[in-house]
C-alpha cells in the first residue's frame, strides 16, 4: 500500500500536507481502495469554521457514503473544484487530489497524528 | 440501450379505439347530467388504450424481469426474506377489512378495531412491552417514531438537554438518520474487535446530555450482544432509555424479549418478522411498542378495549399526535395477524430456531470456502469477507454476487456492515429447506473456484439475464429516473 513520507495521517484515513498554517487534506490509497469508485463529493463552504472532528465532507461511492473528517480546527480555506465533475481523481490519484483545506486555529492539533511509518503499522494491525 | 417492444410502457403502447371492455348503457345520470359543467375535464384523460390480453402480457412480461422469493433462494441479509404464507392474502382480501372506509364509525368497524388491538397485544406479548401503535409504515418510520416519543418523554420530565444518542457503528444507516432527523446528536460508538458492542465505549457519554441508544439485537453481524444487560444498567443509571431496532427479532422470537432486556421502545419490521411482502420499497409496516411509562405519548389514536367491543381512543393530551394519514398500512397489519394467529407461540419460537440453525448450517459450511471474521455460532444471520479473495484473485464481493444472480440466487446484502471490508451479509430464513442450502453452498463453492480458475469469466458475469452487469458509476452519476430520459442520456 501506499504510503508517502512527507504527510500525516488520521486513524480515520484521512492525510494532512502542512503548508505553514494550512492543512492540506485528503484521503489515503487505502480509504479510496476500501470506499471503491468514488461517484460525489459533497465539500463545505469556504470559510466554514470547522471543529476538529467535525463531518467536514461527505463521500459517496458505489459502495458507501462516508465522511471525511476535520482533523483539525480552523477555517476552510480552498477547495477542489475539479472534484465536481471528475470525483473519480480520488481513486485515480489518492495522494496527488487534495479535498479541501483548512487554516489553522490551532496547529498544535496535528501533534497526535501518525508519520508514514506509524500510518503503515496502523495499517497492517487491522489486517 | 436497445428498448424491447415489451420494455414500452402502456402509454407507448397504446393503439387509440382497442379498449378491452364495452360498458352496457347507464340506467342512472351519467356525465353531463350528474357533474357540473366546472368540474368537467376539458379533454378526455390520456389513458392507455390496450385491449385485456395486451394488458395482461404488458404486466405479466414485466414481472417475470422481477426476481422474488416464490421464484428462488434470496438470502438477502437484514432483510429477512422468508417465504409469505398465501393464507395471508386470503384474509388480507376479505372485504371486511378491504372495503372499509377509514372514516366509519368505531360501531361500523368493530372486526378491523380488533384486529388492530389484537395484533398490538400480541407483539406486546413477544416482545414485553405494554402498549403500542401500528401507524408507522416502514422500519425507518418506525425509528423516526421512537425518537419522537423520546423526545416528548425528555420534554415531560423537563430534560430537553438530553440530544445525544448512542449509536453503534455497526447500525444500520436509518438509525442515525432517524435520529438526527428527530433533533438529536448522533455520537458513533465504535464496536469491538469481536464485533460486539463494549460497554466501556459508553463511559464517556453517561451524564445528563445523554438520550440513550438505538440498538440491534442480534447485531447486524448476527451476533446476540452478550452484555445488553450491563449496556441498559448504565443507559437507565444516566437517566438515558434504550430504543430496539426490531429488524432482527425474527432471530428471539419466544427465547428472549428485548422488553426483558431492558429497552424502553421497540419497532418491529412486520414485513420481516411477520411474512408479509415487501422489496421494491413497500409496502411495509413498523409498528412501535413501549413500556408502561412511555404510553401516554403514543400517536393517537390508540385502540383501547371497551365494554365487550374496541375503540378509538383520541383523548390523549401527551400524544406526539399522529404518525400516518389514517391507522397505518392496514393490509399489511391483516396478512401479519394472520401469519401470528395461524404459527401460534410456538409456531413463532420454531421459526427463530429454524432461522438460526439454517445460518448456522451455512456458516458451517461456507467459513473455510471464504473467510468468517466472526466464526460463530451466529444468530439469523452472519456476515463472510471477500477482503482476502479481492487482495489475492482480484474478486471482490459485488463479483460474487453478480455470479449468484448468474446463477438464478438473489445475492446477499453486499459491502453492509460498513465495518466488515468486502462484506457478504447472509440471511437464509427458516423458510428454506436443506437442498436449497445444499445448493447454495455449492454454487458459492463452485463461484470461489472460479476466482482462481477463470476471474475473467466472473467479472463478466451475469450474462444470461436481460441485464447484464450494470455500470455502477454511471448509474450513479447520470441517474436515468424516467423511461423519457433514455434517449437524453449522457454517454
Amino acid at each position: 500500500m501506499n504510503v508517502p513520507e512527507n504527510l500525516k495521517y488520521t486513524e480515520s484515513h484521512e492525510w494532512i500536507r502542512v503548508e505553514g498554517d494550512v492543512a492540506v487534506i485528503g484521503i489515503t490509497d487505502y480509504a479510496q481502495d476500501a470506499l471503491g469508485d468514488i461517484v460525489y463529493v459533497e465539500m463545505p463552504d469556504a470559510d466554514l469554521a470547522v471543529t476538529k472532528g467535525d463531518e467536514a465532507v461527505n463521500i459517496e461511492s458505489v459502495k458507501v457514503a462516508e465522511a471525511v473528517y476535520a482533523p483539525v480546527s480552523g477555517a476552510v480555506k480552498d477547495i477542489n473544484d475539479d472534484l465536481e465533475e471528475t470525483p473519480e481523481l480520488i481513486n485515480k490519484d489518492a495522494y496527488g487530489t487534495f479535498i479541501y483545506s483548512i487554516a489553522m486555529s490551532d496547529p498544535s492539533e496535528l501533534d497526535g497524528y501518525m508519520d508514514a511509518a506509524g500510518y503503515k503499522a496502523f495499517l497492517e494491525a487491522q489486517e | 440501450m436497445k428498448i424491447e417492444p415489451d420494455q414500452l410502457t402502456a402509454f407507448e403502447g397504446t393503439r387509440p379505439g382497442a379498449p378491452g371492455y364495452r360498458f352496457p348503457d347507464a340506467d342512472i345520470p351519467t356525465g353531463k347530467a350528474s357533474v357540473p359543467g366546472t368540474l368537467r375535464r376539458k379533454t378526455p384523460a390520456a389513458l392507455p388504450e390496450l385491449s385485456e390480453i395486451e394488458t395482461v402480457r404488458h404486466f405479466t412480461n414485466l414481472s417475470r424481469r422481477n426476481f422474488g422469493v416464490d421464484l428462488g433462494f434470496y438470502p438477502l441479509g437484514s432483510c429477512t426474506m422468508k417465504y409469505n404464507p398465501k393464507l395471508n392474502e386470503d384474509t388480507a382480501a376479505l372485504s371486511g377489512f378491504s372495503a372499509l372506509h377509514p372514516l366509519q364509525s368505531d360501531e361500523d368497524s368493530q372486526g378491523v378495531l380488533e384486529m388492530n388491538g389484537r395484533l398490538i397485544e400480541g407483539l406486546c406479548e413477544i416482545t414485553g412491552m405494554a402498549g403500542g401503535t401500528l401507524q408507522p409504515m416502514a422500519g425507518a418510520h418506525g425509528e423516526f417514531t421512537g425518537m419522537k416519543l423520546f423526545r416528548a418523554a425528555f420534554r415531560a420530565r423537563r430534560e430537553e438537554k438530553r440530544t445525544r444518542l448512542l449509536i453503534p457503528d455497526s447500525s444500520h444507516g436509518t438509525n442515525p438518520a432517524s435520529a438526527h432527523l428527530a433533533g438529536f446528536d448522533v455520537v458513533t460508538i465504535p464496536s469491538g474487535a469481536d464485533g460486539m458492542l463494549d460497554p466501556s465505549a459508553l463511559d464517556p457519554y453517561l451524564d445528563d446530555t445523554l438520550a440513550g441508544i438505538m440498538l440491534t439485537n442480534p447485531s447486524t453481524l448476527g451476533l446476540f450482544e452478550t452484555s445488553i444487560q450491563e449496556v441498559a444498567d448504565k443507559i437507565h443509571g444516566a437517566g438515558g432509555l434504550l430504543y430496539y431496532d426490531g429488524a432482527n427479532l425474527n432471530a428471539v422470537m419466544g427465547r428472549t424479549r428485548p422488553g426483558d432486556m431492558g429497552f424502553d421502545v421497540v419497532h418491529i419490521n412486520l414485513h420481516k418478522t411477520f411474512s408479509t411482502p415487501h422489496g421494491g420499497g413497500g409496502p411495509g409496516a413498523g409498528p412501535v411498542l413501549v413500556k408502561e411509562d412511555l404510553l401516554p405519548f403514543l400517536p393517537v389514536p390508540v385502540m383501547v378495549r371497551a365494554g365487550d367491543g374496541w375503540k378509538r381512543d383520541w383523548d390523549r393530551p401527551q400524544s406526539i399526535g399522529k404518525v400516518s394519514g389514517w391507522y397505518g398500512n392496514t393490509a399489511v397489519l391483516v396478512r401479519a395477524f394472520t401469519y401470528m394467529l395461524s404459527m401460534g407461540g410456538n409456531g413463532l419460537k420454531r421459526a427463530s430456531d429454524l432461522a438460526v440453525l439454517n445460518a448456522n448450517y451455512l456458516l458451517a459450511s461456507l467459513k473455510d470456502v471464504y473467510n468468517a471474521p466472526y466464526p460463530g455460532p451466529c444468530k439469523h444471520e452472519f456476515v463472510l469477507s471477500a477482503k482476502k479473495l479481492k487482495d489475492t484473485t482480484g474478486i471482490a464481493a459485488m463479483d460474487i454476487a453478480k455470479g449468484l444472480v448468474e446463477n438464478g440466487i438473489h445475492p446477499p446484502t453486499v459491502y453492509f456492515p460498513l465495518i466488515v471490508h468486502e462484506c457478504m451479509m447472509i440471511e437464509p430464513t427458516e423458510t428454506e429447506t436443506k437442498d436449497s442450502l445444499d445448493h447454495f453452498v455449492d454454487v458459492m463453492k463452485e463461484l470461489r473456484e472460479l476466482a482462481d480458475t477463470d476471474p475473467e469469466a466472473l467479472h463478466q458475469m451475469p450474462q444470461s439475464t436481460v441485464v447484464r452487469r450494470v455500470d455502477e458509476v454511471r448509474a450513479a452519476r447520470s441517474p436515468v429516473l424516467s423511461h423519457m430520459m433514455i434517449g437524453d442520456r449522457p454517454d
